[in-house]
């Protein structure tokens, strides 16, 4: 089913929950709703569920407005954070539920309803747990008992809230994998929320950005970490140095530095921000341009060795990682002087402003504003 | 292999207790002999003066038609009394628990009124309301409606002062528990009142009998305010605790202890279910309830 989703509003109080969503997702996909907290991503999944109504705006499946039908008569499949289980239920009437409770001649007879449900016990890889309650099952057991139910009603639309964050982390990533199969097996189109870059990167096909109850990007994995459309974006998909930097022409110049030339000149002239994540800074080749900087602290953490390195006359301190084999780690010292390169980084043009922090109001640029370069 | 007994073994020290052994012995002392002049030997002495004039005047003080008609208008204002609080009960239960409206906080004050008034003033209110020289009273009297002095009245009487019990146990079990699994009962289809007789029933059921029971107890053995509106008409408008004092009232102490060994008991089998409830359904009941 594709799901279209129009000029979406919805206040809590004066707090502007969703401000004017528009997003469209195609049959069958798997999408990531991604954002700080108080983003306004449990509000969009809840308001495409029917578990909250919009202030205005569509919600369409195909063609159908369901903005202001019934959460009954929606059909989705609802995936609680807590799972939500009956808890004075047994696993298998828990995954019934859906089917008993259909008006009678719609229903299916009980030993249909019976069959049915523990077909979908085989699927989540929960046969023979038929009898057990909530109660006697771990977080992920739970978490599948209750995507087995969700399924039972053979749901238009999938919609998981936070599915794994209530997980801890071994069996989150299980069960990350064990989704995507399923999503692959099943096809149901699946929008889930969660707050966890690294989650929505490695399961889903797109993944909207969320930030003060707008839409920052929607995009592949690749669009948004490679490509990010603003500030925001680069900052919550992982690490972020920023730099002051100032624009003329076609070059960019750090301090006294022209670390790189531009592709086209589109970009306005003037201060910009540099933004860098700590894995696309490395060592310069002997005579290239680099940022030159003095090596405070170096960390080793399992594979990624991390330091902490001092740039230019303010003395700001920039992240830098390397994988543990990579061949400029021995460069990294405590007192060295390097030139970094900046393999890959994106120039966002700076109003008056303090750079952006993480979860905090980045005020949002439009795609063209944003120019990215890679130096080879 | 022999088995080993797994015995309790006692810490000689707990290290959060600092007092001496014989403080601590004297403050238990004190505690039991508490206990025991006022709670067990009056319970022990209405036994004792119950059965003074043998197995067979008890009886016979039971088998009296005044006391079979108390004890059928006792039961009769139960019988009314708490199913009507048990509906008001989970109704008003659920709509603080799982809704955001205006004036909740006055509604809850509201449930919480017939226990921070007199019982004689919630007796008085009806006499007011529906007494002969009361606000509606003549109206009714005028069109044969009897409620001062009269079966109404001591059911409304009752069902006043055991408004809370329910409510009271229901309101926190069911603002803990959330309404996250209605919600996932009608994701899936069920209508409200599907959600509500599968999910939202069964999760409270413990704490609804625990609220019921307690209710029942209290609508049993209601005096002050169903005292004001009762009239004393033996026979026809005397529950078993009015019953008990008008027998006493006329020095026929065996028979008023016969009475009241009756009430006795009920609070003795309410205890024991209660208990049994905190024991063995503690997690099913709200926090404040559990041991």
């Amino acid at each position: 089913m594709d799901i279209h989703v129009r000029k979406l509003h919805k206040h809590f109080g004066n707090f502007a929950a969703l401000a004017g969503v528009d997003l469209d997702i195609a049959s069958g996909e798997l999408i990531a709703l991604l954002g700080p907290s108080g983003s306004g991503k449990t509000t969009l999944l809840r308001v495409i569920a029917g578990l909250e109504f919009p202030d205005h705006g569509q919600i369409l499946f195909g063609d159908e407005d369901m903005a202001h039908r019934p959460v009954r008569e929606r059909r989705i499949g609802f995936v609680f954070q807590h799972y939500a289980l009956f808890k004075h239920m047994s696993v298998l009437d828990n995954v019934a539920f859906g089917l008993r409770v259909k008006p009678r001649r719609e229903r299916p007879g009980e030993a249909l309803i019976q069959a049915r449900a523990r077909e979908l016990l085989e699927l989540v890889q929960l046969g023979g747990l038929e009898k057990r309650f909530p109660a006697q099952l771990s977080g992920g057991q739970r978490q599948r008992v209750a995507l087995a139910r969700a399924l039972a009603i053979e749901p238009r639309v999938l919609l998981l809230d936070e599915p794994f964050g209530a997980l801890d982390a071994r069996v989150r990533k299980d069960l990350r994998q064990w989704l995507r199969d399923l999503h692959r097996k099943t096809g149901y189109t699946t929008i889930f929320v969660t707050h966890d870059q690294e989650e929505a990167l490695e399961l889903a096909d797109r993944v909207v950005v969320m930030n003060q109850g707008a839409i920052e990007q929607v995009g592949s994995v690749e669009q948004v970490y490679e490509r990010p459309a603003s500030p925001f974006v680069f900052d919550f998909l992982g690490g972020t140095n920023v730099i002051a930097a100032t624009v003329q022409g076609r070059t960019v110049r750090i301090g006294e530095t022209d670390i790189a030339a531009l592709r086209d000149s589109l970009h306005p002239n003037g201060p910009a921000d540099v933004y860098v994540r700590p894995g696309d800074l490395r060592v310069s080749d002997a005579d290239a341009p680099g940022l030159e900087v003095t090596v405070i602290a170096v960390q080793r953490t399992g594979p990624i060795v991390r330091a902490v390195v001092e740039h230019g006359a303010g003395g700001q301190r920039l992240q830098v990682e390397l994988p543990h084999l990579h061949h400029d780690v021995p460069a990294f010292t405590p007192g060295a002087t390097l030139r970094l390169r900046l393999a890959q980084f994106s120039v966002y043009p700076r109003a008056d402003r303090p750079a952006p922090q993480t979860g905090v109001a980045a005020p949002v640029l439009i795609g063209r504003e944003r120019v990215r370069i890679e130096v080879n | 292999m022999s088995a080993v007994p797994s015995s309790l073994t006692i810490p000689r020290h707990n290290a959060a207790v600092t007092e001496a052994p014989w403080l601590r012995r004297l403050l238990i002392a004190v505690a039991l002999v508490f206990l025991a002049s006022f709670l067990l030997l009056p319970l022990l002495l209405v036994f004792t003066e119950a059965l003074r004039n043998g197995v067979g005047a008890y009886f016979a003080a039971l088998r009296d038609p005044e006391t079979l008609s108390a004890m059928r208008l006792t039961v009769i204002a139960a019988a009314i009394a708490v199913p009507l609080n048990l509906v008001f009960g989970v109704a008003a239960a659920w709509a603080i628990a799982k809704f955001e409206f205006r004036g909740k906080a006055l509604l809850i004050s509201l449930i919480d009124l017939p226990f921070s008034v007199s019982p004689v003033i919630a007796g008085l209110i009806y006499v007011l309301m529906f007494g002969a020289q009361g606000w509606a009273g003549p109206w009714l009297i005028a069109h044969g409606v009897e409620i001062i002095f009269a079966v109404p009245g001591i059911v409304l009487a009752t069902i006043f002062v055991t408004f809370p019990f329910v409510a009271r146990e229901l309101i926190p079990l069911m603002q803990e528990q959330g309404s996250e699994q209605e919600q996932a009962a009608i994701t899936l289809g069920a209508s409200g009142w599907q959600a509500f007789w599968h999910v939202t029933l069964p999760n409270i059921r413990w704490g609804l009998l625990y609220g019921v029971l307690l209710c029942n107890a209290r609508a049993m053995g209601e005096f002050g305010a169903v005292s004001v509106v009762s009239g004393h008409i033996r026979g026809l408008t005397n529950t078993l605790p009015l019953h008990v004092e008008i027998l006493y009232n006329e020095y026929q102490f065996a028979a008023a202890f016969a009475v009241a060994s009756l009430l006795a008991g009920l609070a003795l089998v309410t205890l024991g279910i209660k208990t049994w409830l905190e024991w063995r359904h503690g997690d099913a009941l709200s926090a404040t309830r559990r041991h």
